[in-house]
């Protein structure tokens, strides 16, 4: 027991003698930045979060910044969050934001005065994909006959998912008018809560559902929902639903999310953290953190991200004008 | 496997000393939360889960556990002894059990909310653990009429709180009401009464207006009063249950645990309603009816029974269904998750060892529980005997302190202490506050599933009463409306026809 402290010490010797050799290996690594604030604009517990705390562990455990803070600033959509940023937080160079494709459809319900357009766009790093369900007793066995009956007559179908404007709503939408219906008579059911949508699904209350991917394949499996398609462009590997293109619905939507910085930064800074980034998604710490969430991988830095946060900004706002939700 | 063999083996898994460590540690962390106002054990759960991720899975959730069940016994404590409940599922229970501390019998209030809050959570758990698929396949049949239904007949609820002025109580239920309707509107994204203001697009926080009507309103109240006797709480008398406490307590026991466990079992029931309906029903059944509002124990068995019963029933969806329908649920789903886990039919069967260790734990929790709240009594009702300037500004400062942790929200303090002026003022009138909070909490469920069920109808409001389970509860709830009147008519006509 007495050797103990003994140990600890020559340990850090060791450590200390190796520090001088290690900046040969070490070069071809950056410097860890000293310190990065990632803000979840969310409650804790929700995606925003859970992405925002994983980020933390896996840029901590593979040494790309020392230390790493998440604060959560909640409310309307992620919009409270992004006034945030935008204004109190400009030119920091040590801050990040995560948001995603829901974010783009609370500004616009929300009628939000900060847009994504004042903020610093950095990557886009996962998919989700959202599948669309029936109850186990639905006599509906698959995608195109809900598209048959949505087409001859939308208002009798009701679809249950999260909050109004939300991307179950933008979903269901996009399905109503691919399948040759007017998207504004969408039947859409809005839940707050995760669970209760699922429970008056698959109570057969609704003729339908839609919902991220994570939160159905547990009903799935276990038989209580039926999935007639998924929304991904083409199939995944290990998932064994359709895509609603095979399924004659032309719409592919995933509910992405990002990081943005805030506005005012130099290009040092925005390199900087595009860095950081860039080796969080390669590092395998961001491999296993991917998997064991089951979030795809779709990261897409800089410029490329800008220029697809803009067209599904043209996107969303078209779909949420359609149903009336957006002026 | 049979149930029983499954869950001896979950004990065998709960009561190994490293798993009984972080039991305790859950029930210590969880009366803690639940003691101080706004913090509860969704929070605490959600802080918690990045730090116990190299954690093995089942002594994480054998501690989530703790937590959730100890938050539910702590926050009657505050209730009781200060009028300043700090959630919503213990506003009732503060109706009874503060006038009971003020009448010096805070002794008795805590124990019969500990040992109740002790019976209920371990029926509850029983019933957990014998009948929850069963359970949920009934909770799924309640569609958006029935949910509709339901409200309706638990807003015949309130007529049990409403005080000496129906006009009074009346005004304040539709305060409540109003404040509900303040946000962005669920079904279609638009803003109501925000005033353009961005912090009130997500509405008005049910915790906020508790803690602002009850312990901002009551410190202001009490500031305004000094030397006023009526506000202390005397401690005297027993610290303990008569017999004849015993005796009133046990029934309401029995039926909050019958109310609670279903209604959490819902997937959008919760622990509030069955509250509301436990006092409605013990003030008609009361031997002495002209006791409540004065102290009557059976106020306090009741709710604080109903709600711990409520807590168990949010983990059968959870567990059997994988359906979070609480804040502290949607949580521990998301630490299911985070362990590669998936609640639901499968997670029986794939991990026995954890839901049977949980649910093992939830036994050994209790009884946990109960050992740490029971001595606590006399530790609590000493809290009293501080000088009331010290006390009343401790809870300002918890209240403030714990209104500001929920979102980090200026905002949020704005409108805490705004509340706290009105429920000052409600009080200075003799204006009852609970029927305000009944209202903030029914009325947007009503609205939504009403609206919901018609959307789902394409307009046809005879969906109320084709549904088999819609026309029930409203039959219901006509009947407690004129039913009382009509056996009064009865029972005049029979005496006069007799003479």
């Amino acid at each position: 027991m007495l050797l103990k402290p003994r140990c600890r010490q020559l340990m850090l010797l060791l450590a200390l003698a190796g520090m001088g050799t290690a900046p040969v290996a070490r070069a071809a690594e950056a410097e860890p930045m000293q310190r990065l604030k990632i803000m979840a604009p969310a409650a804790p517990g929700g995606g925003w979060d859970t992405t925002a705390r994983q980020m933390q562990a896996a840029l901590t455990q593979a040494r790309i910044v020392r230390n790493v803070q998440v604060n959560n600033v909640p409310g309307a959509g992620g919009t409270i969050g992004l006034a945030t940023l935008a204004n109190n937080l400009k030119g920091d160079g040590n801050q990040l934001m995560v948001n995603g494709l829901v974010m783009v459809g609370a500004i616009l319900t929300n009628r939000s005065v900060t847009t994504l357009s004042q903020v610093t766009p950095i990557a886009r790093l996962t998919a989700e994909y959202e599948v669309v369900v029936v109850p186990a007793q639905s006599p509906i066995r698959s995608m195109s006959e809900l598209a048959a009956r949505l087409k001859s007559n939308p208002g009798g179908v009701s679809i249950a998912g999260g909050s109004a404007g939300g991307t179950d709503h933008i979903l269901a939408a996009l399905i109503v008018r691919a399948a040759g219906a007017d998207p504004a008579r969408t039947n859409y059911i809005a839940y707050s809560g995760g669970g209760e949508a699922l429970a008056a699904i698959m109570g057969n209350h609704v003729a339908a559902g839609i919902s991220g991917y994570g939160e159905l394949i547990g009903p799935i499996r276990a038989g209580r929902l039926r999935a007639l398609a998924i929304s991904s462009d083409k199939r995944i590997p290990g998932i064994d639903i359709p895509t609603l293109r095979e399924s004659g619905i032309d719409v592919e939507l995933a509910n992405w999310r990002s990081v943005v910085a805030p506005p005012g930064l130099s290009t040092v800074q925005r390199q900087a953290l595009l860095d950081v980034v860039d080796r969080m998604v390669k590092s395998p710490q961001w491999r296993a953190t991917l998997a064991k969430n089951d979030w795809v991988d779709s990261y897409l830095p800089g410029d490329a991200f800008s220029a697809y946060l803009r067209t599904e900004e043209t996107r969303v706002t078209d779909i949420l004008k359609s149903i009336g939700l957006a002026k | 496997m049979s149930t029983l063999d499954a869950l001896l083996h979950g004990f065998s898994v709960a009561l190994t000393l490293q798993n009984l460590g972080w039991a305790l540690l859950g029930v210590t962390l969880g009366t803690a939360v639940g003691v101080l106002p706004g913090i509860g054990p969704a929070l605490t759960v959600a802080l918690l889960l990045p730090v116990t991720f190299g954690l093995d899975p089942t002594s994480a959730f054998i501690m989530f556990a703790g937590i959730y069940y100890g938050g539910m016994y702590g926050g009657s404590t505050a209730s009781i002894l200060l009028n300043t409940p700090g959630e919503s599922a213990s506003i009732i229970t503060a109706l009874e059990g503060n006038r009971m501390a003020r009448n010096g019998r805070a002794g008795p209030a805590l124990a019969t909310a500990a040992i109740g809050s002790f019976v209920a959570g371990t029926l509850a758990t029983i019933l957990l653990t014998f009948l929850a698929p069963f359970v949920a396949d009934l909770g799924l049949r309640f569609g958006p009429a029935d949910y509709f239904a339901l409200m309706v007949l638990s807003f015949t609820t309130v007529s049990a709180v409403l005080g000496r002025s129906l006009a009074w109580g009346l005004a304040s239920l539709l305060f409540g009401m109003a404040l509900g309707l303040v946000g962005i509107d669920v079904q279609t994204g638009q803003e109501r009464f925000t005033l353009g203001l961005p912090a009130l697009l997500d509405g008005v926080d049910v915790i906020v207006v508790v803690i602002g009507l009850f312990a901002v309103g009551e410190t202001l109240y009490v500031a305004s009063r000094p030397g006023d006797p009526e506000s202390v709480a005397p401690v005297g008398g027993s610290l303990w249950m008569s017999r004849r406490d015993w005796a009133r307590s046990w029934k309401p026991w029995l039926r909050g645990t019958a109310l609670g466990f279903p209604f959490g079992a819902m997937p959008s029931g919760g622990g509030e309603i069955p509250t509301f309906l436990s006092y409605a029903i013990e003030k008609r059944l009361a031997a002495k009816p002209d006791e409540f509002g004065k102290g009557a124990i059976e106020g306090v068995a009741g709710p604080e029974a109903a709600n711990n019963a409520a807590a168990a029933g949010v983990l059968v969806p959870l567990l059997t269904l994988g359906l979070p329908t609480s804040a502290t649920a949607a949580v521990m789903l998301a630490a299911f998750q985070q362990y590669g886990l998936q609640p639901g039919p499968l997670l029986f069967e794939n991990s026995g060892d954890l839901v049977w260790g949980l649910i093992a734990s939830l036994y050994i929790g209790n009884v946990m529980l109960l050992a740490l709240n029971l001595p606590l009594v006399g530790l609590w009702v000493r809290l009293l005997s501080i000088p009331r300037p010290y006390l009343y500004g401790g809870i300002l400062t918890f209240a403030t302190l714990g209104t500001y942790s929920l979102d980090h929200s200026v905002a949020d303090l704005v409108m805490l202490y705004l509340v706290g002026i009105v429920g000052f003022l409600m009080r200075r009138f003799d204006i009852p506050v609970a029927p305000a909070v009944i209202g903030l909490i029914l009325g947007p469920m009503a609205e939504q599933q009403m609206r919901r069920a018609l959307s789902i109808s394409e307009g046809n409001f005879s969906i109320f009463v084709t549904e088999p389970i819609a026309a029930t509860l409203l039959g219901l709830a006509a009947l407690v409306l004129i039913g009382p009147a009509v056996w009064r008519r009865l029972q005049v006509g029979r005496s006069t026809s007799a003479s």
